[in-house]
């Protein structure tokens, strides 16, 4: 009888998980973050860095989401593999020395959004700001991850392409 | 120690259906509104409304969030955050008055309305550091 109450208790706790207290304040490596994530480009042509954005993002095999050119923002996404060798290969273990078939990760839908920004003190110039998340989901369908990528030289490779787009040099910001 | 069996059967009920309600039941239907939009609303002494979205988009990406839309027109700003949960979020942008604007956020965690008022506190002192702004509580 104890165990069915205790059972249940977690049961009832991890059905309504709580918000981490973290969730909307500013993490401490928030500043680095925005660095990481942010270039400086000599140009106050915001359509200019959009519309390079977009052929950068297009070349990249990315579908546009949602635009706003007035806001000077842009949200693409696009599906990709998200097998992994290690993991099949688990599985496959798994299911010839107990016969029980587990889930893989299959797919991956990564978002990218992009803004664009005057630069507060120098009005020559202009911020891009990129963020990217991944969701991972299984062969079933079921999603079993949702993260932000924080690869810094994934940051870069998109820069240096919009630079190349943009006929333009990112800085840092 | 023992359990009667009526507290058992109780709590297996309320892990039934403590965090569910029926399906078609929330569609019209919401918290206790005025008390929820006063956690969700700040009046800011500003009327340049495209500025107030551009920070707005600003602090949603240093809190991890990507900007799924936005309309300048409307003055809306939609988001998500993934961090191992979801975070989505909606914030409106309107004009009180001649010299104000009322910022409202109203948020998802995971699957439930946020309706406690500290992670609306925290977006606003999150958006208040970006604005360099005093902000105020709505009326």
């Amino acid at each position: 009888m104890k165990s069915i109450v205790t059972v249940a208790l977690v049961l009832l706790l991890a059905g309504c998980v709580a918000i981490p207290p973290d969730a909307f304040k500013l993490p401490p490596s928030s500043l680095a973050d925005r660095q990481m994530q942010s270039r400086v480009f000599a140009t106050t042509d915001h359509t200019l860095l959009l519309a390079s954005s977009v052929s950068v993002l297009q070349d990249l095999g990315y579908v546009l989401d949602a635009t706003n050119s007035r806001l000077g923002m842009l949200t693409a996404s696009k599906e990709i593999s998200a097998q992994n060798a290690t993991q099949i290969i688990g599985l496959v273990l798994l299911a010839a020395f107990t016969g029980q078939s587990g889930s893989a990760d299959e797919k991956q839908k990564i978002r990218i959004c992009l803004v664009v920004n005057r630069l507060p003190n120098d009005s020559a110039a202009s911020v891009a700001r990129i963020t990217i998340q991944r969701i991972v989901s299984n062969d079933v369908g079921m999603v079993t991850a949702v993260t932000q990528i924080t690869e810094p030289a994934l940051y870069q490779t998109f820069f240096d392409k919009l630079a190349k787009a943009a006929f333009l040099e990112a800085n840092a910001a | 120690m023992k359990y009667p069996i009526g507290i058992s059967i109780a709590i297996v009920l309320l892990v039934l259906t403590g965090c569910s309600t029926p399906p078609t039941k929330k569609i019209m239907a919401g918290a206790d509104q005025v008390e929820l939009r006063s956690y969700q609303s700040r009046g800011f002494d500003t009327a340049d409304k495209t500025m107030m979205l551009r920070t707005v988009i600003a602090t949603l990406q240093d809190l991890g969030f990507i900007v799924d839309q936005a309309d300048e027109e409307l003055g809306v700003v939609t988001g998500t955050k993934l961090a191992g949960y979801q975070v989505r979020m909606t914030v409106s942008v309107r004009a009180q008055g001649e010299r104000q604007l009322l910022v409202r956020s109203s948020a998802y965690f995971n699957l439930s309305p946020i309706e406690d008022a500290l992670p609306y506190q925290d977006f606003f002192t999150s958006l208040e550091k970006a604005l360099f702004l005093t902000a105020h509580d709505a009326g």
